[in-house]
C-alpha cells in the first residue's frame, strides 16, 4: 500500500527582546551560570511575574507578520509538571485564548506555492539548562534561561514531505528576521523543531497515529529526522503493526529516531488559567500601530520580484531568503539594468563563493556595484561570459571592480580577428588528421577545434568569432 | 459527583504527593464532598456572561523591556540544599 505522511510542526523561537518574559534580568547568554536570575525567574515564593510588553508585541507582530488574527482578549496558563530546569514545578503558558489564531506561510515547491497553515501562536517561558556530569550521580542546573521569551508557533498537518518541513521552517526563519523578534538562529537553539509525523493510506481523509520527534537542531537533521520516520512507520504498518503514539529523539549520529518515554502520564499537565497575571487585551488601534511596522515580507518581495524582474518562482525565492540577499540583488538590478543576469551570478558564482567559505552576502567583498560593472564589461564584448567567471573570482577574493581585475592581468576579450585566424590556422598546422576529418564530414571535431583555439588564446578569444571563424577557415 | 481513589492516586502521584492508605481514603471522600459542592455552581445560568479569567477585573498589566539588577550567583544560590561549580546540584536526571 502506499502511504502519505502527514506532518505538523510546533517551532519555539526565542524572542530577542533585551530582558526575561516576567522579569527584568538581562536575556544574556554565555555568561557565568546562575548569574541572571532573580527571585522571579528562579521561582522563590512570594514573587510576582510582569509580563515584558516587548515580548507580547513581537509575537502580535509575528502573528501579522503570518496572516493571522489576534485576540481580542489572551490569557496565560500554568503546566504544571516537575523537571529540575523548571523551578517553580510549572511554565507559564497560554492554553486557551492564546494571542494569535489561524494563520499561515506560504512555501515554494517544485515551483509551485503551497500554503502551510497556522493553528496558533503563544507566547511562553523557557526553562533552565541542565548538564549532566559524566558519573558522580548528579546533574547541574543552570537556571540563566529561565524565564526567556519564547514564542511557540504550530502548524496545522499540512505538510507531506520532508522537503516542504524544511521549506516551511526556512520560510518561518526568513519571515521571523524580516520582521527582526527573533535570530531564529537553529545552532545556538533560538529556533527549535518539534515535528508530529504520522502515515495515512494515499486518499485516506483520516490521521493515523503520530510521534512527536523532540528537539531536533538543524533544517539537515529536521528532514532526516522526518525521513526516517516516515519510513521506520510504513515498515510497522506492512508489516500489518501498529504505530504507537509516544515522544523520539533523533540520534543524529546513527540518524535514527527511538523512543523517549510512554506520552500518556507525562502530557497530565493539569493546564489551569494563571492567577498571577492578568489578561491581556492590547487595543485594536495598536495593533494597527504594529502592523505599519512590519516591511515587506519574503512572500511578497518573491511575487514581487518574479513579477518586476521576470524571475523564475525558484529564483526570486531563494533571493528573498533574507532582507540583505534581497537589498542586494535590487541594488545589483538597479544598477546593471540586467536583473536576470545579476540574478544568475548571485545564484550561481556568488552563492557558490560564499558557501564554500561559510560566509554570508552582508560581509561579500563584491558589491552591488561591481556586479553591475562585470556585466557592462561583458554587455561590451570586453570579457567573455567565460573570462568572467575568472574575473569574478578574483573580484570575490581581491574587493577589486571588474575593470581593475582585467586589466591586471591582461583578460581583455579578443575579439580581432586577425589575431584569432592566426590561432586558428596554428591549430589547424598542429592537427592535420582532424582537419581532414572534419572535412570528410565529421562536424563533430568542430567542439574539438574550439576546445584547441581557446586554450591557445588562454580563454580570451571571443567565442562567437571563434566559432564563426573556425567554420570558415575549416570549410575553405 | 464521585471521585474514585484511582483518580487521588493518579493526581497525588502526578503532584508528588504520598499519603498512607487512611489517608487516601479520607481525601477520597473530602474531595468528593468538594466536587459535589461544587456541581451547584452547574445550576446556574450563565447565559451571555462571559468567562472570567481573573478575579480583577483589570487587564494589560506590563513592563516595559529595561533590564535591572540580577543576582549574584553566591544570592541566587544561597538557598539550594546542594550546589556545585555555581550550578544546583540535583540527583542525576536519567537519560
Amino acid at each position: 500500500m502506499k502511504y502519505e505522511p502527514v506532518i505538523g510542526l510546533e517551532v519555539h523561537a526565542q524572542l530577542q527582546t533585551k530582558t526575561k518574559i516576567f522579569c527584568g534580568c538581562e536575556t544574556k547568554f554565555g555568561d557565568e551560570a546562575n548569574t541572571r536570575t532573580c527571585p522571579v525567574c528562579i521561582g522563590m515564593p512570594g514573587v510576582l511575574p510582569v509580563l515584558n510588553r516587548t515580548a507580547v508585541e513581537y509575537t502580535i507582530k509575528t502573528g501579522l507578520a503570518t496572516h493571522g488574527s489576534i485576540n481580542p482578549s489572551s490569557r496565560f496558563a500554568r503546566k504544571n509538571y516537575f523537571y529540575p530546569d523548571l523551578p517553580k514545578g510549572y511554565q507559564i503558558s497560554q492554553f486557551e485564548l492564546p494571542l494569535c489564531e489561524k494563520g499561515y506561510v506560504e512555501i515554494v515547491v517544485d515551483g509551485e506555492v503551497k500554503r502551510i497553515k497556522l493553528t496558533r501562536i503563544h507566547l511562553e517561558e523557557d526553562a533552565g539548562k541542565n548538564l549532566h556530569q559524566s558519573g558522580g550521580g548528579a546533574s547541574l542546573v543552570d537556571l540563566n534561561r529561565a524565564g526567556t521569551p519564547l514564542m511557540e508557533i504550530v502548524s496545522e498537518p499540512d505538510i507531506r514531505s520532508s522537503e516542504e518541513a524544511s521549506e516551511y521552517l526556512k520560510k518561518l526563519r526568513s519571515i521571523l528576521r524580516y520582521i527582526g523578534v527573533s535570530d531564529a538562529d537553529m545552532e545556538k537553539g533560538n529556533f527549535r523543531c518539534d515535528a508530529n509525523v504520522s502515515l495515512r493510506p494515499a486518499g485516506s481523509k483520516e490521521y493515523g497515529t503520530r510521534a512527536e520527534i523532540k528537539n531536533v537542531n538543524s533544517f539537515k537533521f529536521v528532514q532526516r529526522a522526518i525521513d526516517y520516520e516516515i519510513k521506520r512507520q510504513a515498515q510497522i504498518l506492512e508489516g500489518g503493526g501498529r504505530v504507537v503514539q509516544e515522544t523520539r529523539l533523533f540520534d543524529s549520529e546513527k540518524g535514527v529516531t527511538f523512543s523517549m518515554r510512554s506520552k500518556e502520564e507525562a502530557h497530565d499537565y493539569r493546564y489551569f488559567p494563571e492567577p498571577d497575571l492578568v489578561p491581556v487585551a492590547i487595543p485594536l488601534e495598536r495593533v494597527e500601530e504594529i502592523r505599519k511596522t512590519i516591511p515587506e515580507l519574503p512572500d511578497a518581495k518573491r511575487e514581487r520580484f518574479a513579477r518586476q524582474y521576470g524571475l523564475p518562482e525558484h529564483d526570486a525565492d531563494m533571493l528573498t531568503q533574507t532582507r540583505a540577499l534581497a537589498d542586494y540583488f535590487e541594488e545589483a538590478a538597479k544598477l546593471s539594468g540586467q536583473p536576470k543576469a545579476a540574478s544568475n551570478w548571485m545564484m550561481g558564482e556568488l552563492a557558490r563563493l560564499l558557501n564554500a567559505d561559510g560566509k554570508d552576502i552582508e560581509v561579500c567583498a563584491i558589491t552591488p556595484a561591481m556586479i553591475a560593472g562585470m556585466l557592462k564589461l561583458i554587455d561590451g564584448g570586453v570579457i567573455s561570459t567565460k573570462i568572467a567567471k575568472t574575473v569574478f573570482e578574483e573580484m570575490y577574493r581581491s574587493g577589486k571592480d571588474a575593470g581593475a581585475v582585467v586589466k591586471e592581468q591582461g583578460l581583455v576579450q579578443v575579439s580581432d580577428s586577425g589575431v584569432i585566424e592566426q590561432i586558428i590556422g596554428d591549430v589547424m598546422k598542429a592537427n592535420p588528421g582532424q582537419v581532414a576529418d572534419y572535412r570528410a564530414g565529421k562536424d563533430k571535431l568542430l567542439g574539438f577545434f574550439v576546445g584547441q583555439v581557446m586554450k591557445a588564446s588562454k580563454g580570451k578569444a571571443n567565442p562567437d568569432m571563434v566559432n564563426e571563424l573556425l567554420k570558415k577557415m575549416l570549410s575553405e | 459527583m464521585k471521585i474514585t481513589k484511582q483518580e487521588v492516586e493518579h493526581v497525588a502521584r502526578l503532584a508528588r504527593l504520598e499519603f498512607p492508605e487512611q489517608e487516601q481514603e479520607r481525601l477520597t471522600d473530602q474531595l468528593s464532598k468538594i466536587l459535589t459542592f461544587m456541581e451547584t455552581l452547574n445550576g446556574l445560568d450563565t447565559t451571555g456572561v462571559a468567562p472570567t479569567s481573573h478575579v480583577l477585573d483589570i487587564r494589560n498589566v506590563m513592563r516595559d523591556d529595561e533590564p535591572v539588577a540580577c543576582l549574584t550567583q553566591e544570592a541566587a544560590l544561597a538557598n539550594a540544599p546542594d550546589k556545585a561549580a555555581g550550578h544546583y546540584r540535583v540527583p542525576k536526571i536519567i537519560e
